[in-house]
């Protein structure tokens, strides 16, 4: 298993400061509608879907399968870059991580896994099952 | 209200140069908007609308219009659509023109990123910590490049799209760069050197990539009674379609471009059908981008573009549909990280028939430039230009 990269710290915002307060206890929520009913990502105040405000952090199952990915072999030490796509319906870009690369598809199913970063919350990745 | 046949292109420019560590942005800016004006046989005074992107020195149009010291502008548009800038802007030049706005538009592209080192497609980049998906995006390592490559991924995944198959792309773009004296890749490829060529990104090899090159471009739009008076063939612009395609709040199909809505905009302001064009000039930033937009664009089924680039089909002379005959980004320049303007160049040499010989598409009266800007793994823009020879 190659050497993990060093992960930049996210930027934190008052639209997410909730998302990252729960990563750090370890929880991944997903931000979901109670209007339309429906979870998007990346997470917003507004829902793209309807344009209400009543948007909530649910907890969310962490289970996903890979819609698509790419092992970044110029790097230093490589990475796969990843969309899974949610349980709960959106898919959102991520890393594929604890794993062997090579062994990697398309439609595998994953778990999602928290990741220190520098000087920042936790990023949630995910690995296979 | 339509742009169809309200304005033309009368000049058009591509600087020679791939290198150029002894000049400035805002110096190649003005070296192309000069090259353009002699080529149109206008003067700067002559020019009352100037267009330009992200790649001008300064925030928007003024810098540039310093620099150069137009002292007539009535129009301006800074339009920042990334790579595509340039297609989208000569349809906003001709909208213009066809309001009144302006009579004689300036469009310039120039930059340097390869005597600046910049890792282009290979390193993270934050580029706006005010965006609200970089903490989403940019800890992930998001990269152009690999970006693109979930794109071909995905693709090889939906329909079964090869590596071979993205490789004839290449090598049709090497085809015809063997013809260019200025190309920065002027050697012929096979598939097996771009298969055989080192992974950058899962699936795209280092030959499936564009080359980083400086220089740049400009165009001169202008009203049909000045193009009747001036001494270069005519290009009439006769469709132009734009828009963004982004990721839908997390319900999004990464195998589909822009060029699904901009290119069928642009077909039916035109008039015509894919299978009039005589000649396409593709954004090739990757392999895949080409593949993509082919598709998109219907020149032939959705998922079909493996088989259909193949076997030279993208070659002039050779196959049905001639694309990027100046060697594109794949193999000539891509000024400034961004193909949009020398995709309209080159169309603008065929409707003229001054393409180089070895290329040139004949009787090629219909031409179609298409551009996709920023990230097609992310979010991006599209624009599609139709032109016409009078």
């Amino acid at each position: 298993m190659p050497e993990a990269r060093k992960i930049p710290a996210p930027i934190v915002t008052s639209e997410t400061e909730t998302f990252w307060n729960a990563a750090r206890e370890g929880r991944f929520v997903v931000p979901t509608c109670s209007a339309c009913g429906k979870a998007h990502w990346y997470p917003r105040a507004i829902c793209p879907f309807c344009g209400s405000d009543k948007v909530q952090w649910r907890n969310a199952s962490g289970r996903g399968t890979i819609y698509t990915f790419s092992v970044m072999r110029r790097a230093k030490e490589p990475y796969a870059i990843a969309y899974v796509t949610l349980a709960e319906g959106p898919t959102m870009m991520t890393n594929l991580v604890d794993c062997d690369f090579d062994e990697l598809s398309i439609g595998q199913a994953v778990n999602v896994v928290f990741k220190d970063t520098e000087g920042g919350p936790p990023v949630p990745m995910f690995r296979p099952v | 209200m339509t742009i169809k046949g309200k304005a033309y292109i009368a000049g058009a420019f591509e600087h020679p140069t791939r290198h150029a560590p002894d000049k400035t942005v805002a110096q190649l800016h003005a070296e192309v908007a000069l090259g353009a004006l002699a080529d149109a046989g206008l003067a700067r005074e002559d020019i009352d609308g100037f267009f330009c992107a992200g790649d001008a020195p300064g925030p928007g149009p003024a810098t540039m219009a310093e620099y150069l010291n137009l002292t007539k502008l009535r129009h301006v548009d800074s339009t920042e659509l990334g790579g595509t800038s340039y297609v989208a802007l000569v349809g906003h030049a001709a909208a213009a023109i066809a309001l009144g706005k302006c009579n004689v538009a300036l469009i310039t592209l120039a930059g340097r990123p390869r005597s600046e080192g910049q890792a282009t497609g290979t390193t993270p980049r934050l580029r706006d910590p005010n965006q609200p998906e970089a903490a989403f995006e940019f800890p992930y390592g998001m990269t152009t490049a690999n970006g693109y490559a979930m794109c071909a991924m995905r693709h090889r995944h939906q329909y079964g799209t090869t590596s071979e198959q993205l490789a004839w792309i290449k090598v049709a773009a090497s085809h015809h760069a063997q013809h260019n004296p200025n190309a920065m890749l002027p050697d012929v490829v096979t598939v097996a050197d771009v298969v055989n060529s080192p992974v950058i990104a899962d699936p795209l090899h280092r030959l499936d990539c564009c080359v980083i090159s400086d220089g740049g471009g400009a165009l001169i739009v202008v009203r049909p009674e000045v193009a009747k008076s001036l001494r270069r063939p005519p290009v009439k612009i006769i469709g132009a379609g734009e828009t963004v395609k982004h990721l839908s709040g997390g319900t999004f199909d990464l195998t589909i471009s822009g060029a699904s809505r901009s290119g069928p905009v642009a077909f039916d302001e035109a008039g015509v059908t894919p299978p009039d064009i005589k000649y396409v000039s593709i954004y090739d930033s990757f392999t895949i981008t080409v593949l993509m937009q082919i598709e998109d664009l219907g020149f032939c089924d959705k998922g079909a573009g493996g088989k259909f680039v193949a076997d030279g089909n993208l070659i002039s002379g050779v196959g049905k549909l001639p694309f990027n005959t100046d060697g594109g980004g794949l193999c000539n320049n891509h000024p400034a990280n961004r193909g949009g303007m020398t995709k309209i160049i080159e169309a603008v040499r065929q409707l003229r028939g001054e393409a180089h010989p070895a290329v040139q598409v004949k009787n090629c009266n219909l031409a179609l430039a298409q551009g996709t800007g920023m990230q097609l793994g992310t979010r991006h823009c599209s624009a599609t230009l139709i032109m016409e020879r009078e």
